[in-house]
C-alpha cells in the first residue's frame, strides 16, 4: 500500500536546537560537534547534544551507526578527533580525572574480573573512584540492593549467569553515585522480570541523575526515556523529547470497516476528512485534518446504518520512525519501505 | 590509587593457578641447582682450604645460583607479564580503568608494581636458600646483597619489557613470545661483533647480562644500576604512551 511519509520527516532534524527540555535544569553533559575518524572512516560526524539532570536519553541507531563510539567518547575511552565534551562544566579532555568522577559507564560488554567475587569487585570499583571506608561499604550495599545482587555477594563473578553479570555491570556503573550514568544496552541477556526491574531502576535513577541509554529495544525507549535521539551513519538524525515524539507518532488517519459501504463523497462530507482510500482488505483509510472526526463518523455511521465494524485511529510506531530515518539513505529511491500498520485497536 | 591497582593485579595473579605453578616449578629447579652447587663446593672444599685467596661459599654457591636464576627468570617472566594488559584488553576490562578517574600512568605503574610484587615473592623464596647456609657457615653479606640487588633490577627490567609487550597486543601468547624474544636478544646482544671495537662496546653496554655479571661479582657500579633503572623507565613510558594511543584517533 502506498503510504507516503508525511513531510515533517525533515522537521525531525530541525528540532535539535529546541530539544533541550528544561533550561532551568543543570546541564550534566554538553557535547559539541563531536567527530571521530577511524582511519579514513568517519564513525561519528558533528554530533552535538546536551543532557540535563533528570533526563533519561534513549540513544538509538542501527548497528555500526556510531552509538558505541559516541558513548566511548563521552566516557573518555576514546578521544574525539574534534569537538568538545563537558561533564558538569568540566572539560573531559582537559581534566579527565575530575570529569570522570561524575561518570558511570556500563559498556556493551560489562568489564568484570571473573576471578573475583561480586563484593571484591565492587569494592575495587569503589576504590578506583576514590570512595573509601564507611562510605564504600554503604555504597556497595546500596548498589547491590538496587541491582538485586544481595544474595550473590560472595560468589565468583565468572560463575554467575549472564543476567547477574549484567547486573554487576550496572551496579559498578552506579556505585559511586555519578551525576551521569551511561548504559550501553543494559538489558541484553536479562529475563523479562529482570528487564522490568532494571527499567524501574533506570527510571528511579533518572530522578536524580542524567542517564544515557542505548538500546535496540524500541519499546524500552518508550517505556523508560523522556528524550530520544537516533543516530545513523554517524549523524544525529532525530532528537526530541518523548512528548515531541508523541506528536510525530500521531498520523492523521483513521481506519474504518463498514458493512454497507457508502460512496466516498458521502464520507468526505464529514468535517475534517480530506481523503478516502480503499485498502486491499476492503477497509477504508481516511485522512483528516485538525481534530479527529472519529466521533462524528461513528454517529453518522449509526444514523445511516453503514454497519460500523471497526474504527481505528492509525498510529505510527517509534519503530517506523526509526526505520524511516535509518533506511532513507540506504534506499534513496524507495523511501516508502516503511509501511504503516495500525497498532492500537480502539474498536468503536 | 597505584597501590590499589597493584594489589588487585597481585591478587588476580595469585587467583590463577599460573602464578602458583610458576612459583613451584622455579623453586624446584633452583633448589636443585642450589644443591648441585653445594655438592660441588663440598667436593672441592679440601683443595680450596689450602689455597690462598680461595673463592668462598658465596662465590662458588651463591653467584652461580643467582646467575642460573637469571636465565630461569628470563624464561618465566614473559609468562607472568603476558596477561597483564593484553588480557584486560581482550576481556574488555580495561574499560573499567579507562572510565575511572585514574590516569594512564597510574594504571601502568599499578600494574607494574603488582607484577613486581609477584617477583618479590619469588626472589624472597630464592634468597632463603643462601640464607640457610648461615646455619653452617658464614657468607659474604656484601656480595650476597649485591647479587640480590642485581637480580631484582634484572627482574624489574624483564617485567617492564614484558609489560610493554603486553600493551601491544590482545593475545597473551603473542605478548609472551615477543617479550621472550626481546629479552633473549638483549641478553645475547654482546655476542655480536666480538672484533669490531666500537660497535661491540655499544652492544655489550646494551646487554642485560653484562651489567648483571659485575653486580654478581660484588662490584656495585652506579652505571649498572642506572642502566637497569633507565631500561625500566623507558619501557614504562612506552607502555603509558601505548595505552594512551589506544584512545587517540589514528
Amino acid at each position: 500500500m502506498g503510504y507516503t511519509i508525511i513531510s515533517d520527516r525533515y522537521r525531525f532534524t530541525r528540532t535539535l536546537s529546541t530539544s533541550i527540555t528544561n533550561m532551568t535544569q543543570e546541564i550534566l553533559i554538553d557535547a559539541e560537534h563531536l567527530y571521530r575518524f577511524y582511519g579514513p572512516n568517519c564513525a561519528v560526524q558533528d554530533v552535538s547534544f546536551q543532557l540535563a539532570k533528570g533526563d533519561v536519553l534513549g540513544f538509538l541507531g542501527p548497528n555500526g551507526a556510531g552509538k558505541s563510539s559516541t558513548m566511548q567518547m563521552l566516557t573518555g575511552n576514546l578521544a574525539p578527533s574534534a569537538g568538545k565534551i563537558r561533564v558538569r562544566g568540566i572539560d573531559l579532555l582537559d581534566a579527565p580525572k575530575r570529569a570522570k568522577h561524575e561518570l558511570g559507564y556500563l559498556p556493551e560488554q560489562p568489564p568484570l574480573y571473573r576471578e573475583h567475587t561480586v563484593d571484591e569487585f565492587l569494592t575495587y570499583c569503589g576504590h578506583l573512584h576514590r570512595v573509601a571506608g564507611k562510605d564504600l561499604r554503604v555504597a556497595v550495599d546500596q548498589a547491590k540492593q538496587r541491582c538485586g545482587l544481595g544474595a550473590v555477594g560472595k560468589r565468583l563473578i565468572g560463575n554467575l549467569s549472564k543476567g547477574y553479570q549484567q547486573r554487576v555491570g550496572i551496579a559498578q556503573a552506579i556505585l559511586h553515585n555519578p551525576a551521569v550514568v551511561i548504559l550501553d544496552e543494559p538489558t541484553v541477556g536479562l529475563d523479562p522480570i529482570q528487564i522490568r526491574e532494571i527499567r524501574a531502576l533506570i527510571r528511579e535513577l533518572g530522578n536524580e541523575h542524567g542517564i544515557i541509554l542505548s538500546t535496540h529495544i524500541l519499546p524500552e525507549v518508550q517505556g523508560v526515556c523522556n528524550r530520544v535521539q537516533i543516530i545513523n551513519r554517524g549523524r544525529l538524525v532525530f532528537s526530541d523529547t518523548m512528548k515531541g515524539l508523541e506528536r510525530h507518532l500521531h498520523s492523521q488517519h483513521l481506519i474504518v470497516r463498514l458493512r454497507n459501504m457508502p460512496v466516498a463523497s458521502e464520507l468526505q462530507q464529514l468535517p475534517g476528512i480530506v481523503a478516502v482510500e480503499t485498502l486491499d482488505d476492503g477497509r477504508l483509510r481516511l485522512r483528516y485534518e485538525g481534530a479527529s472526526p472519529a466521533e462524528a463518523l461513528a454517529e453518522t455511521a449509526v444514523n445511516k446504518h453503514w454497519g460500523l465494524e471497526e474504527l481505528i485511529p492509525e498510529r505510527r510506531t517509534l519503530e517506523q520512525i526509526f526505520v524511516e530515518l535509518t533506511m532513507q539513505d540506504a534506499h534513496p529511491d524507495n523511501p516508502t519501505d516503511a509501511a504503516a500498520h495500525p497498532t492500537e485497536t480502539e474498536a468503536a | 590509587m597505584i597501590l590499589r591497582i597493584a594489589a588487585r593485579e597481585l591478587k588476580g595473579l595469585f587467583l590463577s593457578p599460573m602464578a602458583w605453578s610458576i612459583l613451584a616449578v622455579v623453586q624446584f629447579i633452583l633448589a636443585y641447582l642450589f644443591l648441585a652447587q653445594i655438592d660441588t663446593y663440598m667436593q672441592y672444599a679440601p683443595q680450596l682450604a689450602g689455597m690462598q685467596d680461595a673463592p668462598g661459599v658465596t662465590d662458588v654457591v651463591v653467584a652461580p645460583l643467582f646467575g642460573n636464576a637469571a636465565v630461569v627468570l628470563l624464561l618465566v617472566a614473559p609468562l607472568i607479564t603476558m596477561r597483564v594488559l593484553s588480557e584486560e584488553k581482550r576481556n574488555r576490562t580495561l574499560t573499567l580503568l579507562m572510565s575511572a578517574p585514574v590516569s594512564m600512568s597510574e594504571i601502568v605503574l599499578g600494574k607494574y608494581l603488582g607484577v613486581l610484587g609477584f617477583f618479590a615473592a619469588l626472589l624472597g623464596l630464592l634468597a632463603l636458600m643462601p640464607l640457610s647456609l648461615f646455619a653452617g657457615t658464614s657468607l659474604d653479606v656484601g656480595k650476597l646483597l649485591s647479587g640480590l640487588l642485581g637480580l631484582s633490577l634484572l627482574v624489574g627490567a624483564f617485567a617492564a619489557a614484558g609489560l610493554y609487550m603486553s600493551s601491544l597486543t590482545e593475545q597473551p601468547t603473542i605478548a609472551a613470545v615477543s617479550s621472550f624474544g626481546l629479552l633473549l636478544l638483549l641478553w645475547i646482544i654482546n655476542w655480536a661483533g666480538g672484533s669490531g671495537e666500537q660497535a661491540s662496546s655499544v652492544l655489550s653496554y646494551l646487554s642485560l647480562v653484562q651489567h648483571y655479571d659485575s653486580l654478581l661479582k660484588g662490584l656495585f657500579n652506579s652505571t649498572d644500576v642506572a642502566y637497569y633503572l633507565l631500561f625500566i623507565l623507558t619501557f614504562l613510558v612506552l607502555s603509558i604512551q601505548r595505552l594512551d594511543a589506544n584512545r587517540l584517533p589514528h
